[in-house]
């Protein structure tokens, strides 16, 4: 899933000075999962700004409302009525950034502000806690490190590692963080497999990455 | 300060341990502020977030939470989560520009009837020397009636 987290309540509170009619949007995705911006989320914040900007003698009205989904242009549309009747003059979006983005996209006038920010992909380490497990690099070759991302999870993104950094199992980045390294080789050892750790591995194809801009996907199968 | 300035007071206490106190302070005829309105829940643990933030924006001039006594929780982990979630708040407050005193949390055995009214009589005091919560005078006419259902 895409892992956020809000915003601190001062940027918050930053953003939406002088816009006192807001309509605050959550989505029930992959931030209502990781905690951040869901329907609960969305009635916290709410409120937070609410007593915060009632506590600065400058009240607004925010209204909530939680789509099912902000990376689907249906749902972003399925607003229109209520932005229309109720006026506001923002909007801020606790999905990832891609919901705020179809909110701009989608209605021209309307302010957008992002509540959230996008942290990474990643999934839930144990309730409360997340980690970081995948970059997009769009060339997926976690097969040849016993099902692991070195390119991820290594400071370095080595693929040839472990780097001599790694003591007793911990990156030198943090002793928190677990070298990944450490792991494939335990993987691979498990997997009988330690001798594809003697071959080195080439340079990464990043041409999928993000070095030729904004990537995009076509599915002929799927287009109407 | 304002001399006649009677604070509002939200509690929610669990059903096993604190809340059982505050029967028993009743029960013994123990004194405690009236300003404490006491809210039953299951576990201090089913406290969420939003329902303390809901409570200061209707007009409450303080709450405050009350779990049974650390490792003793009938569900466990129940008065650790709320702690945590407090403390959450607590914070949020504090960027809110909200004195974190207004949201509190504490731990009360069932058979501690006099920790009941010490804390109900601390937290008065308190959050009347904090003053009113300043949400209070701006609450819109038409949402007096919810704020009243809800203190």
């Amino acid at each position: 899933m895409i892992v956020g987290e809000h915003k601190p309540i001062r940027e918050l509170l930053s953003m939406v000075h002088g816009y006192d009619n807001i309509l605050m949007v959550g989505c029930k995705g992959c931030v209502t999962v990781c905690n951040a911006g869901g329907k609960k989320e969305v009635a916290i914040l709410a409120a937070a700004l609410r007593i915060a900007r009632r506590k600065q003698g400058k009240p607004v009205t925010i209204d909530e409302v939680t789509l099912d989904r902000q990376c689907e242009p249906e749902f972003i549309l399925g607003l229109e009525e209520q932005i229309n009747k109720n006026n506001y003059d923002a909007i801020v979006s606790l999905a990832c950034s891609i919901g705020p983005q179809y909110i701009a996209e989608a209605f021209d006038t309307m302010v957008v502000f992002p509540g959230l920010n996008t942290n990474f992909m990643g999934g839930t380490l144990e309730h409360g806690i997340w980690g970081e497990y995948c970059s997009a690099c769009g060339n997926c070759g976690i097969h040849n490190f016993g099902g692991l991302c070195p390119v991820t999870r290594c400071a370095k993104g080595l693929l040839n590692g472990p780097c001599g950094a790694s003591v007793d199992g911990k990156c030198e980045v943090s002793k928190d963080l677990d070298c990944i390294w450490e792991h494939i080789y335990v993987r691979m050892k498990n997997l009988g497999q330690l001798d594809r750790l003697s071959r080195v591995v080439g340079a990464k194809d990043w041409s999928k990455s993000r070095s030729g801009g904004p990537r995009k996907i076509i599915r002929e199968d799927l287009t109407l | 300060m304002n001399k006649e300035f009677e604070p509002q007071i939200v509690a929610f206490c669990c059903e096993y341990c604190s809340y059982s106190a505050a029967d028993l302070a009743g029960s013994i005829r123990m004194s405690y502020p009236p300003n404490i309105k006491v809210i039953l829940v299951p576990c201090s643990g089913r406290v969420d977030p939003v329902y303390l933030l809901h409570a200061l924006e209707k007009g409450a001039d303080g709450v405050y939470v009350t779990g049974c006594m650390e490792g003793d929780c009938h569900f466990l982990t129940g008065n650790y989560k709320a702690k945590k979630r407090v403390a959450y708040i607590r914070q949020m407050l504090d960027e809110m520009g909200l004195e974190q005193d207004r949201v509190q949390m504490f731990n009360i055995a069932a058979s501690d009837a006099p920790e009941f009214a010490r804390v109900a009589k601390m937290v008065t005091e308190r959050i009347r020397a904090l003053g009113p919560n300043p949400m209070k005078e701006q609450i819109p006419v038409d949402t007096e009636t919810q704020r009243e259902e809800i203190i």
